[in-house]
Order: C-alpha cells, then sequence, then structure tokens
C-alpha cells in the first residue's frame, strides 16, 4: 500500500545528517561532514516547501507518463551502428588494449 | 560596432542574396565582436576558423545559385549542444576537454542550413540555474546596466545566460537555447531579446547533453520574431535518433506569420496575478492585452488552477530525472576522473562526482537521489507527477476557451550579479511563470515589451496549444509591432 507509506510520512518528512549520508551515497557524491552539516537545512528547506504538494487532491489521477502524446516506434531488427570502437574511446580518461581502463575492482 | 551585426537574420540573409555584402564580411564582424565582447564571458571557446570556412562556402554557393535557408548567417550555439571535435562541456568542470566525436541533431541541421558557428556559449552548469552563476566559466556578465548611475553587474538571466548575452549584445546574429524550466524566455526577457521554447519533441533532443529529458526542449533565441522563425524552422524536425521526436512535417513559419489576430482569443490566466510582483511588470501585461486587443484577439479570463503547484511539482520531477541523467558522469568513459591513492572504483567514483559538480548540481542530484529512494518514491515522485498530469489538464480545459495566453515571462527583471545565490528557492521562484508550460510540453515565447524604471527590459510570454507555435508566433509578432522595442545596452565592454 504505497499511499499509505506515503501518507504516514507526509506530515513530518525531514533528513538528518545520517540521511544526507546516505543519500550522497546512493548518488556517489563523496562528502565531508562540514558539506554534510551544511546540506541538511538546504535539503530540508526546499523538502517542505515540495511538501505543499500535499494539498492537492490527486485521488484517482494518473500519474503524468507522456507529456505530448506519441507512438513509440519500432525498428528494423538490424544491425545499425557499432564499428567505433576507437571514437567511443576517444574522451576516456584512461584506455587501455581498446578497452575502459578503471581502478582495481577485485582484490 | 560594425553595421553588420546590427542586422537581422532575415536583413543577412537577403543582403547576402543580394549581393550587398559577402557573408566573409559578415563572419569577419562578428568574429571581431567575439573578441571585443570577451569581458561579458558569453563564449566559452571560440571557433572563428568555423565561422569563416561557412561564410566563404556560403559566398561560393552565392556564385553558383546554390544559397541554402541560413547560408552566411553566424550562430553561437549553447555548450548543452555536442558539437564534433569542440569542447562540449555544458559549463561543468566534470566534462573538461570533452571534445565529442559526433554532431548534436539539431546544431547540426542549423550547420546543413549553411550557418557558421562562431563558438560555445556560456551557461549554467548543465542548465540547472536561472542566472548562469552556477557555470564553472564562472557568470556570464549582462550587457545591460541599470540607469541608476551604479555599475552593479546584472545577471544575463539562465541557463542560457550566454546565449542571451552573445545575442543582445551583438556578438552573434542568433543563438541556441534550451528550454527545460524556462531557461530560454527568461533571458530572452532579462536581456531584451525573442526566444522560443516549441512543443516538446519538435526538436530532437540527440546530442543536446541531458538534464530532465520529460522537459528538455531546444529553440532559438533571436532579436526579432520573424528571425526565431527562420531559425525554428531549421532546427526542428523528425530524428529517429531521439525516442520522443515527433514525426511530423516542419511548419513553413516564416511564410506563415501573420499580426492579424481577428477571431483569436487571448486567455489571461486570474493565477498569474501573484503577490510581490513589481506593479511595472504588471501594468505591461494590461498594455500587452491591449496590444492583442487592437491587433484584433478578444481578451477572456481564464483559469488555471493548479498553478502555484507548478514549481514544487517541477523540483521534485526535474531533479528526479537529473540524479538518473547525471549518473553516467563515473570518470570512465569522458571528462574528468579523480582517484585518490589506492581507492577502489567506487571512490573513484565518489571522488570524480564531489570534485567534478558544482553546488547546485550537487544539491539537484541529492533531492533528486532522495525523491527517488525506497519508501519516498510515491510520497514525491508519483504524486508530483499525478499533479504535472492536473497542471496538464488546466491548460487543456483553458484551451477549450482561448487560442492562446498572455502573461509576464518573468516576475522581476535582471537581478544583480550575487544577490539571489544564497537562496535556492529564491532563484527557483524566478521561473514560476515559464514552468507550467514546461511542464505541460506546451509552446512558448518570451518577446521584449518595453523597459522598467531602472531602463531594464521586460518580456511578455506567450503560451500556445501543442503544436501550435504559429499562433505564439503571430501574437508575439502583433506584440513586436507595437511595442517598439528597439532599446539596445549601450556599449561599455
Amino acid at each position: 500500500m504505497p499511499g499509505t507509506v506515503a501518507a504516514a510520512i507526509a506530515p513530518s518528512m525531514s533528513v538528518n545528517a545520517d540521511q544526507v549520508r546516505h543519500v550522497a551515497k546512493l548518488a556517489r557524491i563523496a562528502m565531508s561532514d562540514a558539506e554534510v552539516e551544511k546540506m541538511v537545512p538546504e535539503f530540508n528547506n526546499i523538502l517542505k516547501w515540495v511538501e505543499q504538494l500535499g494539498e492537492v487532491d490527486t485521488d484517482g489521477v494518473e500519474p503524468l507518463t507522456a507529456v505530448i502524446d506519441n507512438e513509440l516506434r519500432l525498428r528494423d531488427d538490424v544491425v545499425n551502428d557499432g564499428d567505433c570502437r576507437d571514437d567511443v574511446l576517444k574522451n576516456a580518461p584512461e584506455a587501455q588494449h581498446g578497452f575502459f581502463a578503471v581502478p582495481k575492482v577485485i582484490e | 560596432m560594425s553595421e553588420l551585426t546590427t542586422k537581422t537574420i532575415a536583413e543577412l540573409r537577403d543582403g547576402i542574396g543580394a549581393g550587398d555584402f559577402s557573408a566573409r564580411e559578415v563572419a569577419e564582424a562578428y568574429n571581431a565582436a567575439v573578441v571585443a565582447g570577451r569581458s561579458l564571458n558569453a563564449y566559452t571557446v571560440e571557433t572563428p576558423e568555423l565561422a569563416l570556412a561557412a561564410a566563404d562556402a556560403a559566398d561560393r554557393a552565392r556564385v553558383a545559385g546554390e544559397l541554402k535557408p541560413l547560408s552566411g548567417v553566424p550562430l553561437g550555439i549553447k555548450d548543452l549542444f555536442a558539437t564534433e571535435g569542440v569542447d562540449s562541456t555544458s559549463g561543468s568542470n566534470i566534462l573538461k576537454g570533452f571534445k565529442p566525436t559526433y554532431e548534436s541533431t539539431v546544431s547540426g541541421k542549423l550547420k546543413a542550413a549553411g550557418a557558421g558557428m562562431l563558438g560555445k556559449l556560456n551557461m549554467d552548469e548543465f542548465a540547472m540555474g536561472s542566472s548562469n552563476e552556477t557555470s564553472a566559466y564562472g557568470p556570464v556578465i549582462s550587457p545591460w546596466k541599470r540607469n541608476d548611475g551604479g555599475n552593479a553587474a546584472l545577471t544575463p538571466g539562465g541557463s542560457s545566460g550566454g546565449s542571451a548575452a552573445a545575442l543582445s549584445a551583438g556578438l552573434a546574429a542568433g543563438v541556441t537555447g534550451t528550454d527545460t524550466g524556462g531557461s530560454i524566455r527568461q533571458p530572452a526577457a532579462f536581456t531584451g531579446i525573442c526566444g522560443i521554447k516549441p512543443t516538446y519533441g519538435r526538436c530532437s533532443r540527440w546530442g543536446i547533453v541531458a538534464f530532465a529529458s520529460s522537459l528538455d526542449q531546444a529553440g532559438p533565441m533571436a532579436k526579432t520574431v520573424r528571425d526565431c522563425a527562420i531559425l525554428l524552422e531549421a532546427m526542428t524536425g523528425f530524428d529517429p535518433k531521439d525516442a520522443t521526436s515527433l514525426d511530423l512535417p516542419v511548419p513553413n513559419w516564416e511564410a506563415g506569420l501573420s499580426s492579424d489576430l481577428k477571431g483569436k482569443k487571448v486567455g489571461i490566466p486570474v493565477e498569474y496575478r501573484i503577490d510581490g510582483v513589481p506593479s511595472e511588470i504588471d501594468a505591461l501585461w494590461d498594455k500587452g492585452v491591449e496590444w492583442l486587443r487592437d491587433a484584433g484577439a478578444e481578451p477572456v479570463k481564464i483559469s488555471l488552477p493548479h498553478t502555484k503547484y507548478a514549481l514544487p511539482t517541477y523540483y521534485i520531477i526535474a531533479p528526479a530525472e537529473a540524479s538518473s541523467n547525471l549518473a553516467r558522469y563515473d570518470g570512465v568513459r569522458y571528462g574528468l576522473r579523480e582517484a585518490p591513492e589506492g581507492g577502489n572504483l567506487d571512490a573513484m567514483y565518489a571522488a570524480t562526482r564531489a570534485a567534478g559538480f558544482g553546488a547546485e548540481v550537487r544539491r539537484r542530484i541529492m533531492i533528486g537521489t532522495y525523491v527517488l529512494s525506497a519508501g519516498f518514491y510515491d510520497a514525491y515522485f508519483t504524486k508530483a507527477q499525478k499533479v504535472r498530469t492536473l497542471i496538464k489538464r488546466d491548460f487543456r480545459e483553458a484551451f477549450a476557451e482561448c487560442d492562446f495566453i498572455l502573461t509576464p515571462t518573468a516576475p522581476s527583471a535582471a537581478f544583480g550579479l550575487q544577490e539571489k545565490m544564497s537562496d535556492p528557492l529564491a532563484m527557483y521562484l524566478n521561473d514560476v511563470f515559464a514552468v507550467p508550460a514546461s511542464l505541460a510540453g506546451l509552446p512558448a515565447m518570451s518577446v521584449p515589451a518595453g523597459l522598467d524604471g531602472q531602463g531594464l527590459p521586460l518580456g511578455l510570454h506567450l503560451i500556445g496549444k501543442e503544436l501550435d507555435e504559429q499562433g505564439v508566433l503571430n501574437a508575439a509578432l502583433a506584440i513586436e509591432e507595437r511595442a517598439g522595442f528597439t532599446a539596445r545596452p549601450e556599449k561599455w565592454w
């Protein structure tokens, strides 16, 4: 029952430093403690402001999915791209042997 | 300033065609203006050689009798467009050094129509901002000054701030912008120029760095309504490489221009009279209604009841889409990489993104990540998409009673640099009149209509029905003809 969860959270949604740290981790953005502390009130101000949407009765309203009606097209099932490895790698910070190179993933 | 840089695109096209001057003379005049205007910080990259090459091709085409619609017209291209072999960084450090191996569909169409590129235009980082102050290249300075004797540096608006400043200072004959929540229209209003955002899907998004994909649309900014029509025709058209591109023929908007509005009804939304808007702006709005009445249109009061919820809806949906779109900047495939000594892959992602994104972009990615996260998705994102449905419905019902809608473009004239940077919400509120049309995917345009008491430009805003760019352009033309707006910034740069 997602609606119930929303209603239960809606009146007093605010975040603390730990939650901001968690969101930063999800977003893969390194943040110092000072940056986290600075972001907590900014974050809460914005959340408090967007929560005025709670006033709007949206019962029975479908969420918008396409802003202008448009049929999704199917293309022919043929190879129509590729054979451009050097172009793809051209802007890589580090490329080796025709691949993107990254720090060691498995120790 | 060379006289050539004061000409409209229509005048350049006709003058080159008639042999009154050469395309090379035009390109040289603009290349010189770009160099002379460096203190505005409007361009991030200058490409005089590309402008000259296109000009020489135009001059050869004239001799051969093969002129194209934009032969010899020098344009500035917003840095959000990928341009082959030329730095395309979206105003961000994270894309430092990125040279695409391909050309965006829209800039490619302009080049195919004969236009030359003067350079890339400064912008808010990833188009997130309303003052051009979030750019990694530093803010653009508006060519306009208040007439109070002070020398305060003003914003040209944003996110297409470099585009607006370059056009109004005569550093380009026309420019491209992109508009996610007002980024063409608000800067156009702040700098006394025209700018149109077409219906969502008219211009291909392929090769335009994505911010909020359900909202992003490219459009032109130019001196006149006619110039906007000319550029929009060249930019528009079906592109199989964009799944949301509309498969429709491109209308001949320039030929269709007519300021005779007999039989048309102009809607005046009661909810757009909001507190805190200077009385000069309300008065200009009233004047706009009278101009349209003079052109034959009948004003009718309409209601868009969910207007006040448009901004909070936008500031859920746009950051949510941005957090997803900007996940691609990971230090692996392009741009910046920060790899802490001995750190693993995750440490590289986090360090790269912390070093590469500016404060506003980080803030929006964080908000977007939060509203999409488990447990909060329905409360925020789904709720916002439902309210978006209601905002779109408001417009549909209003358009049963009118043909187009007139509002002010922005709730203020240009503000000073640093005036709003410390308060993100105050900055967001600047787009209060622009955002509803973005959420509904509708064509909308700003046309310069007057100066405020401090000598700064103010714009009027026309919103049209889906696919009715012609109606928007025609109403804007009627205002342009009656407003007689000829003010230009006094050259100080």
